[in-house]
């Protein structure tokens, strides 16, 4: 908690001032999550700010590794809570919710609002359900942990949502146990469990990854509905452009624990400014493109969050590297800068040669 | 959960058929093998033809084996007579035979002495159960702290040190040093104080070691456990962090420990032999001890017997705790 700020830029644009309460609904500054192990400090995310606004969708996108997850344990407070003194993760920066910041905060505060402000659905819900208790007891304890109400009112609460995230006679399988349900049906008793309480941020990491194709639409247009319903801001976490072209309001590309880039779906979709974004592009299978032309995968492999390489953490994998003079890839990290309206990318090519690659070479590609 | 019921009470009852036939195969196949004939063992060396024959007629070694198998499962359910010579003598159920050494019905020797190893297994089944599992379960939660250290360098000596060395030196410091306890066994109906004094310390010998196993398993799997995500998605929902762990976590971690309890305790009932012995309790440990010494077939057919019951009947209650526990094992 006390490692010095370094004063990065922010997603957001803006100097980051300590102390300063927040103006959006979710706001993190500068935030960084370290694990230290034997084999050194694991910089999982490393100076990331954003923000999130009540009825909006940010999608947050990057391989496996890329720190998106733990962005959203650590948004969530679940990195300190049961670490009992082994391996502790060390978290740095700013975290408001709603006009209080969480990382100062005292534990059970942040507690309080876990489940109750902010709820979170995880990849993997037959894992994330207890195998030993029913669907209705885990989602009326996630009822009465935040309300003084009895077991009864607490149970017709579940089979409502239940039934509103379209679970089939919902006033019986609130007594069936996880093993008894489908994958999309977990997932769905997994939104009710989320969405129990109210939530006014809904993190969903992966929520469709575990789950089959023709699912996982019917997942997201529920998400999406549910949003419009409880109007809460939801932070989707994926490594799948399609999801987030789907959903989200605005995308932040991470790469390596830092954000790459960020913008509106519009804008990362149709005029992407950084060379990782378009390789993830690059590797999206589309259903219109023909089948002779090949995917364009990213080479290589995710960064070790140990030992970052020098300069911008994504140049041994970058075909661009080299189009900056002077080397400057290697030895310096580029910062995010406004490449117009609220577009932010971290990329050393000058404006010019970005767009020339873009239009040129990957556009027409894709 | 009834059919799941009915089904493993049926599987017991074919258990304890098959373990009723390996228990008469072994008494029935190995005089044969070896080459000794039960006769000659029952009666000694130095007995004429007659007297053997008056034996083998009167256990029925000369009936077809079909027969033989008939009288030994008679006599279990409903007990048996041996004829011989004009002479009837009626063995009833549960009818195990007599020992070949002092010729008394085996049945009730055992029953005179399950008691004692019932309650020396019982006791120090619930010393080891609270210590194992507290201890378990703060070295998880406090890995690497000095409680850890501490109740995990413990568990080592305790499941390394053997059983005549703890116990004589408990023994010697307790009893025959500090007088705390006595040093004999107390029949619980003569005296429950005096009962109690004699146990605790075979109690807390037995309990060293099978807490130590107990706190060493319980912290392997509550450590597991406590990497679960449905712990991440409890925590998410804002529980707190003590019911997260008593409800959430205890609930997985006990099934590990509940399968080993059964077999454990169903073992014991065989008689805790270096315990008995040590502390000098007149359980079956000790009864089997001399059985086998003296090639006493019946008592050791005897011994075997409630032995295999006690890990059948203790298995079916592990059984059915798991229904309990896990709500998968009643579809399985």
């Amino acid at each position: 908690m006390s490692e010095s700020h370094t004063t990065g830029a922010s997603a957001v644009g803006e100097a980051v001032t300590d102390a300063v309460p927040a103006r959006s609904f979710l706001e993190v500054r500068d935030l960084h999550v370290h694990f230290p192990t034997e084999d050194g400090l694991v910089k999982s995310v490393d100076g990331l700010s954003f923000r999130l606004e009540k009825g909006k969708t940010l999608g947050i996108v990057g391989e496996s590794g890329s720190g998106k997850s733990v962005t959203s344990l650590g948004v969530m407070g679940l990195h300190t809570v049961g670490q009992y003194g082994r391996q502790k993760a060390r978290l740095s920066g700013e975290i408001w919710l709603d006009g209080q910041e969480l990382l100062s905060a005292d534990p059970d505060t942040v507690r309080r609002l876990r489940g109750r402000e902010m709820a979170m659905i995880f990849q993997d819900p037959l894992s994330a359900l207890h195998p030993y208790f029913t669907i209705g007891h885990q989602i009326v304890e996630a009822y009465r942990v935040h309300h003084d109400v009895d077991k009864k009112a607490a149970k017709k609460r579940a089979v409502e949502l239940l039934d509103r995230v379209g679970i089939p006679q919902p006033d019986q399988r609130v007594n069936s146990y996880p093993h008894e349900f489908s994958g999309g049906m977990r997932q769905r008793a997994m939104i009710a469990m989320s969405l129990v309480n109210n939530p006014e941020l809904l993190i969903a990491d992966e929520p469709t990854t575990a789950l089959d194709v023709t699912v996982q639409a019917q997942i997201l247009d529920l998400i999406r509905d549910l949003q419009k319903e409880f109007g809460s801001a939801v932070i989707i976490i994926t490594h799948d452009l399609g999801v987030v072209a789907e959903l989200a309001d605005d995308i932040l590309v991470m790469y390596g624990g830092r954000c790459v880039e960020y913008g509106t779906a519009e804008q990362v979709f149709y005029e992407p400014q950084h060379p990782y974004t378009w390789g993830l592009l690059g590797s999206m299978p589309r259903i219109d493109r023909a089948q002779s032309e090949r995917l364009i995968p990213v080479k290589g492999s995710p960064p070790s969050l140990i030992n970052i390489p020098q300069g911008c953490a994504f140049n041994p994998r970058c075909p661009y590297a080299d189009v900056p003079e002077g080397g400057v890839t290697r030895t310096e990290r580029p910062e995010l800068r406004d490449v117009g309206e609220g577009h932010l990318s971290a990329c050393h090519m000058n404006q010019a040669d970005r767009h020339r690659i873009w239009t040129e070479e990957i556009a027409p590609k894709l | 959960m009834l059919t799941y019921l009915i089904r493993r009470l049926l599987a017991v009852v074919v258990m304890l058929v098959v373990v009723m036939l390996a228990v008469f195969g072994i008494f029935f196949l190995i005089p044969k093998w070896t080459g000794v004939d039960v006769a000659t063992m029952f009666a000694g060396k130095q007995s004429d033809a007659a007297a053997l024959d008056g034996i083998r007629q009167k256990l029925g070694l000369d009936d077809p084996i079909i027969v033989q198998v008939f009288d030994f499962f008679k006599g279990i359910l409903v007990g048996r007579d041996y004829v011989s010579a004009g002479d009837t003598l009626h063995c009833s159920a549960p009818c195990f035979g007599y020992s070949f050494k002092t010729e008394q019905a085996v049945w009730p020797i055992l029953a005179d002495r399950l008691p004692v190893t019932l309650g020396l297994a019982v006791g120090a089944a619930v010393i080891w159960l609270l210590i194992g599992l507290a201890a378990g379960v703060v070295s998880a939660l406090r890995r690497g702290s000095i409680w850890d250290r501490a109740a995990m360098g413990i568990a080592l000596s305790g499941v390394s040190l053997p059983i005549y060395f703890t116990g004589l030196l408990s023994l010697a410091i307790f009893s025959y040093g500090l007088g705390l306890v006595s040093n004999e066994y107390t029949p619980i109906e003569e005296s429950f104080p005096e009962w109690f004094s004699g146990m605790i310390l075979p109690w807390l010998t037995l309990a060293f070691l099978f807490g130590a196993m107990y706190a060493r398993l319980t912290r392997a799997t509550m450590l597991e456990v406590m990497g679960e995500d449905y712990i991440r998605t409890a925590r998410a929902k804002g529980v707190r962090e003590p019911v997260v762990i008593r409800k959430h976590a205890m609930r997985s971690t006990l099934t590990p420990i509940i399968t080993l309890l059964g077999v454990d305790l169903g073992a014991l009932m065989g008689g805790a032999i270096l315990t008995e012995t040590t502390f000098s309790l007149p359980g079956l440990g000790q009864a089997v001890l001399k059985a086998i010494g003296e090639k006493d077939l019946p008592l050791i057919l005897g011994v075997t017997l409630i032995t295999a019951s006690a890990v059948v009947v203790a298995n079916l209650i592990v059984d059915l705790l798991y229904g309990v526990i896990d709500p998968r094992v009643r579809l399985a």
